[in-house]
């Protein structure tokens, strides 16, 4: 049986002024499994999932056609209140952006804005976040030090525990890796592969390594263009594209 | 004459040019060393320090720096008061509300603000702001330092305003991003994100902003008064160390004597000042420069 789907894209084009990036991309990203989109640089991957938390909207020139379904409904109605939506929707960046304020206060700020002060609950979700992201036992001695004292991977796994204090359904991670060196890469793959019981996860990557050893579904996208999408599996032991086929054996990207 | 020889001339009228500028400051501190030194062969540096009055001219002699120093700081404070609360709002509208066209109007139109003649300040504060005051104050003295603060608080609102705004602006954009994506409001990734993060260099901007302050002459010789006073109160007349240089540097004091040298210890504290906050303001901007770059 299909899971149930939590975003449904729907042939959607988008611009950078007049310069288009994605055209007719259509894709279904279930829940509580791991999706990647994949593609070498250029290819509007990290364009996509932007769109699904609309960040995209922070910027000036952009411009979308196509749909976004996101529980079924219209991502982009004029009565979703996009701070709600980007509270469910986390995300995670390609270079780790942790405030520059405590380890503690990175992890409390998003419950902060929403007005919630109450010591003990805030205690409580920073200890569960930083649990889930697996940086307690890192940290636990030193919530009050900067959060700019940590290193590139601890403080790629804050950020996560961030978005995770939230109570998010869906977490976004937009080349999570990148920065990393090898074990700090694993160890936040490690977590993806956890996450995604509890969450609806989708990542954008250029790695083809990381897209098989973390995605259930992957999605291929190639200038702008989807090429194809399906279970991770499939798609690395039988591509049904040529340009697939040449991406996942190494003859560009 | 050939090409290498020319180059090397370029070089040498270049190089001369750049140490006049290092000689000059250099003979400055020596002259205003030297005569201080002079100065505190007849006061004592304690009297000068502690002594509430300030009267060389009279015939009661007392070398208080204490009142002058008392005008500028209550000149300053008020100009802070004004220029601190306006200049940091304008930077966050400009940095993170303006679109780049507004931002592109408005920055040159308020650095025009800076480019107004202090002595033009200096006569709108004593001849516009104080009588308009007067109608709020009855008490207001005709020169006060209430209004010389406000105008020179005025007058450094662009300076606070554009080095806070370069301050915010290069806040990485991902931090912005950050917190959009845990569902922030605007207000909130402007004043809880950015303006924080942007903190060493803001308060570089007000030290600078201070530093300004405490050196303006024009507007505090004219509108602030010329009677040292030992006095928090803004609504009667002072006198700052500038002000008093002015009053020196213009009458008929004779050079040479120990009154006419008290312009030079006024100078050297002056200096003092100004340095030690350029110097903290330098240092803060710094260290935000290294967080970031």
């Amino acid at each position: 049986m299909e899971p149930p789907k939590v975003f449904e894209i729907e042939n959607l084009s988008s611009f950078y002024g007049a310069k288009q990036v994605l055209k007719k991309v259509s894709l279904p990203i279930y829940e509580k499994s791991v999706t990647s989109l994949m593609g070498p640089s250029g290819c509007g991957k990290s364009t996509l999932i932007r769109c699904l938390n609309r960040m995209n909207d922070l910027v000036g020139n952009f411009r979308m056609e196509g749909k976004i379904l996101y529980k079924s409904k219209d991502l982009f109605s004029k009565d979703v209140d996009v701070t709600n939506l980007r509270r469910e929707i986390g995300m995670v960046f390609q270079k780790p952006n942790p405030f520059p304020k405590s380890i503690y206060e990175n992890i409390a700020y998003g419950l902060k804005i929403q007005g919630i002060s109450n010591r003990e609950y805030l205690d409580g979700v920073v200890e569960e976040s930083l649990e889930r992201a697996a940086l307690w036992e890192e940290v636990k001695d030193r919530l009050r030090e900067s959060a700019l004292s940590l290193s590139g991977g601890q403080q790629q796994r804050l950020c996560i525990a961030r978005a995770l204090a939230v109570k998010p359904r869906v977490i976004l991670f937009d080349e999570p890796c990148s920065a990393l060196d090898p074990i700090a890469t694993a160890k936040i793959e490690e977590l993806i592969t956890e996450l995604k019981q509890n969450y609806t996860i989708a990542i954008v990557t250029h790695n083809t390594a990381q897209a098989a050893r973390v995605s259930d579904h992957t999605a291929f996208l190639f200038l702008g263009d989807m090429i194809e999408f399906g279970t991770t599996a499939k798609m690395f032991t039988v591509p049904k594209d040529k340009r697939t086929e040449e991406y996942l054996t190494g003859k560009f990207g | 004459m050939n090409r290498q020889f020319k180059e090397a001339v370029i070089e040498r009228l270049l190089l001369c040019s750049s140490l006049l500028s290092v000689f000059t400051t250099a003979a400055i501190i020596f002259i205003l060393l030297s005569e201080s030194l002079g100065f505190f062969k007849e006061v004592s540096i304690v009297d000068f320090l502690t002594d509430t009055q300030w009267t060389p001219l009279f015939t009661q002699k007392h070398y208080g720096i204490l009142p002058l120093l008392c005008g500028t700081l209550l000149t300053t404070l008020v100009a802070l008061l004004v220029a601190v609360p306006l200049g940091l709002v304008s930077a966050v509208y400009l940095s993170e509300y303006a679109t780049g066209r507004v931002r592109n109007y408005i920055k040159p139109l308020m650095e025009v603000l800076a480019a107004v003649p202090t002595v033009v300040y200096g006569y709108f504060a004593l001849l516009f702001v104080t009588p308009l005051l007067k109608k709020f104050i009855p008490g207001l003295s005709g020169f006060n330092a209430l209004s010389a603060g406000f105008v020179m608080g005025v007058m450094i609102i662009p300076l606070v305003s554009s080095l806070s705004e370069d301050a915010m602006h290069a806040v990485p954009m991902g931090l912005r991003e950050g917190a959009y994506a845990l569902g922030s409001h605007k207000i909130q990734v402007a004043f809880r994100i950015v303006f924080p993060a942007a903190l060493s260099g803001i308060t570089a901007a007000t030290i600078l902003a201070v530093s300004r302050a405490i050196g303006e002459t024009m507007i505090v010789a004219i509108a602030a008064g010329q009677q040292p006073n030992l006095t928090f109160n803004p609504l009667v007349p002072v006198e700052t160390i500038t002000a008093y240089i002015v009053q020196i540097s213009l009458g008929d004091t004779p050079h040479g004597t120990l009154e006419y040298s008290t312009i030079f210890v006024c100078g050297l504290t002056l200096f003092l000042l100004t340095f030690v906050l350029n110097v903290v303001s330098f240092k803060l901007k710094r260290r935000f420069q290294e967080i970031y770059e």
